[in-house]
C-alpha cells in the first residue's frame, strides 16, 4: 500500500465482510424455514437465493429466515422489503422463480406482480 | 468473495476461551457442514464482548442475537433452529444487550455504555486486518501522515483532554511535546501492555479483540513526536495478546502500514513486542524501561522523566493500552467530540473489569464521571443473593475503596483524589458485607510486601512493617496505637517512596481506615469481628 486511495480501496472491499454485523438501511430477503416451508422446499429456495447473489456479486442483501406465517399452502413463501419500499410476499417460490425475483425485484427494483401473495 | 447470508461470532477472548469457547466453535463448524450451512453462514472468532460471566458468548448476525453461557450440546439446536429455521433459541438468548450490537431485547445491562475503545472488540476479527480497515482502521494514520503536521497531533489530543488511563492520569498530549521538543538521534515510543494489577483485565481484552487500533495508534504517536521505533510491553502471561499484537504487526508491515515510508510521506516506523516476566513493579514506567534494558525491574530516581530520558537514555514516551486505543478516534472525530463524553474536566471513556460480588461480572466501558451506583446497580446488575453493598476497591491493590457513602461520586480522575480515593487502571472490585475489612487489608498488604523491588527503603520496610500491624489486629493483638502508627507509617510511605508501588501500597489501609474504622475497633478493642467472617 502506498497511498491513501490504496487504503480506502481495501476499506470499500472490506466493508462487505462486516456490513452484516452493522445494521443500517439494506434490502431483506426473508424466507419462511418452517416446517412447512422447508416440506415444501424453503431450503432449496435459500440456497438458489444465496448462490443468484453470489453470481452476480451483490453482498450488501441480507438473507434472513422466519417461521411459519400461517399460509402454508403457499410455501415456500419470501418477503422482500427495500429501503423506504412496502414489504411484498412471493409464494410457491421455487428455486427457479426465486432466481427470477433476486434479478427483478431485489436488484432492479421490479416487483413480479404474477407471483405475489395478494394482501386479502 | 464469498457471500455469507449469517455471521456466527464467537468471543474469543481469554475468559471464554478458558470457559471453552474453542469446542464450541468447533461444534459449530462440525454441526453447519452436517446441515450443509457452510457455504451459506460464516464461524468469526472475535474479541471480548463484555458479559465474561456469562461465556462462552455468541452474537449471530445479521439478527444480533447474543447467546450465553453456551454449551457444546446447544450448538445442534442453535444450528437447526435459528440458523437453518430463522428461530430465536429463546432459551438460550441473553436479557442484556451490547452497544454496537444490534439488540433482539430492550437492553437490560450494558446498556449506559458508550464504547471508543471497546468498538470493535467482539464485532470484528481481531486477525483481520482486513475487518479493521472495514471499520475505518488505519484512516486516522492517513490523516495524520498526509494532512497534518507532528505538532498539529499533538495539539488535537491535548484539546482532547485525554489523560493516561494507567492510573496516573497524566495529560497525554502534554507528555508527548515533552518528547517531542526534546531534540536526539533516537526516540522511542512505548506501549505499556505490562498489566499488573490483581483483577485489571481490560488491556489484555483490548489487545486480544482489537490489535490494530493500538498498532496504528503507536505509529501516529510515534510521528507526533518524532520516534521511529516502538515496542510492546506485553506480559508474558499474556499469550493470546502476543500472539495478536505479532500477528497485527505482520499484517501491517506486509500492507505497508508499518515499515519505511508509510503513505509516502517520508515516516517510517518499526514495531517490536518486548515479553514482561511478570513482576508487578514493572508496570511502573521506569521500572519497564530497566527491564526492557535487560537489567532488573527496577524504577529509578526522577527526574529526569522519560521523556527526556528514557530506553537507552533516549528520549521515551510510555502510554498505557487504554489511552492509545482512543488516539485514533480522537484523530479521526476530532477533539470536540471526544469532549461531548464525560465531564468537562475529564472527557472520555473509561473502561473497567468488574468482578466480585456483583451479578454481571466482565467488561464494561462507560462514561467518565458515572457514578458507583450506576455501574454496580444499573451495568452491574446488584450485588447477589440480596447482600448489602460494603466496599469497591478500584484500580487494583493500589486504589482507594469507596464505601457506601461513596457511591454517588462521580467516578473521574478528579473527583475521586478529592475525597481521598483513586480511580487507577480499571479494575473494580466489589464487595458484599459478609467480608472483614481487616482481612482484606492483611490480604492487600501481603501483595505488597510480595512485590516491592525493595530498591528503596520506605517501602521495602515499609510493606512489611504494614503487614505485620494489620496482622496483628486481624489475630485480635492489635492495640489502639497500632492504628497511630500505621497512619504514621503510610503517610510516609506516601510521601518518600521512589516510585508508585510505594507511594500508593498504603493508600487502600488508609482509605479503609477512614471509612471502616470501626471495624478495625471492634477487632482491637472487643476482639471481635463485625462481619464474624475472619478468624476470631
Amino acid at each position: 500500500m502506498k497511498t491513501v486511495e490504496d487504503l480506502e480501496r481495501i476499506r470499500k472491499q472490506a466493508k462487505v465482510m462486516t456490513k452484516l454485523r452493522e445494521g443500517g438501511e439494506t434490502t431483506k430477503v426473508v424466507v419462511g424455514m418452517g416446517t412447512c416451508g422447508i416440506a415444501a422446499g424453503a431450503r432449496e429456495t435459500l440456497s438458489a437465493i444465496m448462490d443468484e447473489l453470489a453470481r452476480r456479486n451483490i453482498q450488501d442483501v441480507i438473507v434472513t429466515q422466519t417461521g411459519c406465517i400461517g399460509l402454508c399452502e403457499q410455501e415456500p413463501i419470501i418477503t422482500v422489503e427495500r429501503p423506504g419500499e412496502g414489504k411484498v410476499s412471493y409464494g410457491k417460490v421455487s428455486g427457479e422463480r426465486a432466481r427470477k425475483i433476486v434479478a427483478s425485484h431485489v436488484i432492479n427494483g421490479q416487483v413480479v406482480g404474477e407471483w405475489v401473495i395478494p394482501a386479502s | 468473495m464469498q457471500f455469507y447470508r449469517s455471521h456466527v461470532l464467537i468471543c474469543a477472548g481469554t475468559p471464554c476461551i478458558l470457559k471453552g469457547c474453542g469446542a464450541v466453535r468447533d461444534a459449530f463448524i462440525t454441526e453447519l457442514k452436517n446441515q450443509g450451512l457452510e457455504e451459506e453462514v460464516r464461524v468469526v472468532e472475535t474479541g471480548c464482548l463484555g458479559p465474561c460471566d456469562l461465556g462462552p458468548v455468541i452474537v449471530i448476525y445479521p439478527e444480533g442475537t447474543l447467546y450465553e453461557k453456551v454449551k457444546i450440546s446447544d450448538v445442534p439446536k442453535i444450528v437447526d433452529e435459528h440458523l437453518l429455521k430463522g428461530r430465536i433459541v429463546r432459551d438460550l438468548i441473553s436479557e442484556g444487550s451490547i452497544p454496537g450490537i444490534i439488540p433482539y431485547k430492550e437492553p437490560v445491562y450494558f446498556g449506559i455504555q458508550e464504547r471508543i475503545v471497546l468498538r470493535n472488540c467482539g464485532i470484528i476479527d481481531p486477525s483481520s486486518i482486513e475487518e479493521y480497515i472495514a471499520r475505518d482502521g488505519y484512516q486516522a494514520l492517513a490523516k495524520c501522515l498526509t494532512e497534518m503536521k507532528p505538532s498539529e497531533v499533538i495539539e488535537i489530543v491535548k484539546q482532547s483532554g485525554l489523560v493516561g488511563r494507567g492510573g496516573a492520569a497524566f495529560p497525554t498530549g502534554l507528555k508527548w511535546s515533552f518528547t517531542a521538543n526534546t531534540k536526539d538521534d533516537q526516540k522511542y515510543m512505548i506501549c505499556n501492555a505490562d498489566e499488573g494489577e490483581p483483577g485489571t483485565f481490560k488491556d489484555r481484552l483490548i489487545l486480544e479483540g482489537d490489535p490494530h487500533s493500538i498498532i496504528e495508534a503507536m505509529t501516529i504517536a510515534g510521528y507526533a513526536v518524532g520516534a521511529t521505533r516502538g515496542f510492546v510491553y506485553i506480559r508474558g502471561e499474556y499469550g493470546l495478546s502476543i500472539d495478536r499484537i505479532n500477528q497485527g504487526i505482520q499484517q501491517a508491515e506486509s500492507m505497508g502500514l508499518l515499515g519505511d515510508n508509510i503513505f509516502g510521506s517520508g515516516f517510517s516506523f518499526k514495531l517490536e513486542v518486548k515479553k514482561g516476566a511478570g513482576a508487578y513493579v514493572c508496570g511502573e514506567e521506569t521500572a519497564l524501561i530497566e527491564s526492557m534494558e535487560g537489567n532488573r525491574g527496577e524504577p529509578r530516581v526522577k527526574p529526569p522523566y522519560p521523556g527526556t530520558h528514557g530506553f537507552l537514555g533516549k528520549p521515551t514516551v510510555v502510554n498505557n493500552v487504554e489511552t492509545l486505543a482512543n488516539v485514533p478516534q480522537i484523530i479521526l472525530n476530532g477533539a470536540d467530540w471526544y469532549r461531548g463524553y464525560g465531564t468537562p474536566k475529564c472527557p472520555g471513556t473509561k473502561v473497567f473489569t468488574m468482578t466480585g460480588d456483583i451479578n454481571n461480572k466482565g467488561l464494561i466501558e462507560v462514561p467518565m464521571g458515572i457514578t458507583l451506583r450506576e455501574i454496580i446497580y444499573e451495568i452491574g446488575g446488584g450485588i447477589p443473593e440480596g447482600r448489602e453493598f460494603k466496599m469497591a476497591q478500584t484500580g487494583g491493590t493500589s486504589g482507594g475503596c469507596l464505601s457506601g457513602e461513596m457511591l454517588d461520586v462521580p467516578m473521574d480522575y478528579f473527583t475521586l483524589p478529592e475525597k481521598g480515593s483513586a480511580l487507577g487502571s480499571g479494575a473494580l472490585l466489589i464487595m458484599d458485607d459478609s467480608h472483614c475489612i481487616v482481612d482484606i487489608a492483611e490480604s492487600f498488604m501481603r501483595f505488597f510486601v510480595r512485590e516491592s523491588c525493595g530498591k528503596c527503603a520506605p517501602c521495602r520496610v515499609g510493606t512489611v512493617r504494614l503487614h505485620e500491624i494489620v496482622k496483628k489486629v486481624a489475630c485480635g493483638d492489635g492495640t489502639y496505637e497500632d492504628l497511630e502508627i500505621l497512619e504514621d507509617l503510610g503517610r510516609t510511605m506516601r510521601e518518600t517512596s521512589l516510585c508508585g508501588l510505594g507511594q500508593s501500597a498504603p493508600v487502600p489501609i488508609m482509605t479503609m481506615l477512614r471509612y471502616f474504622k470501626d471495624e478495625f475497633m471492634a477487632h482491637i478493642e472487643e476482639k471481635r469481628c463485625p462481619s464474624e467472617t475472619c478468624k476470631l
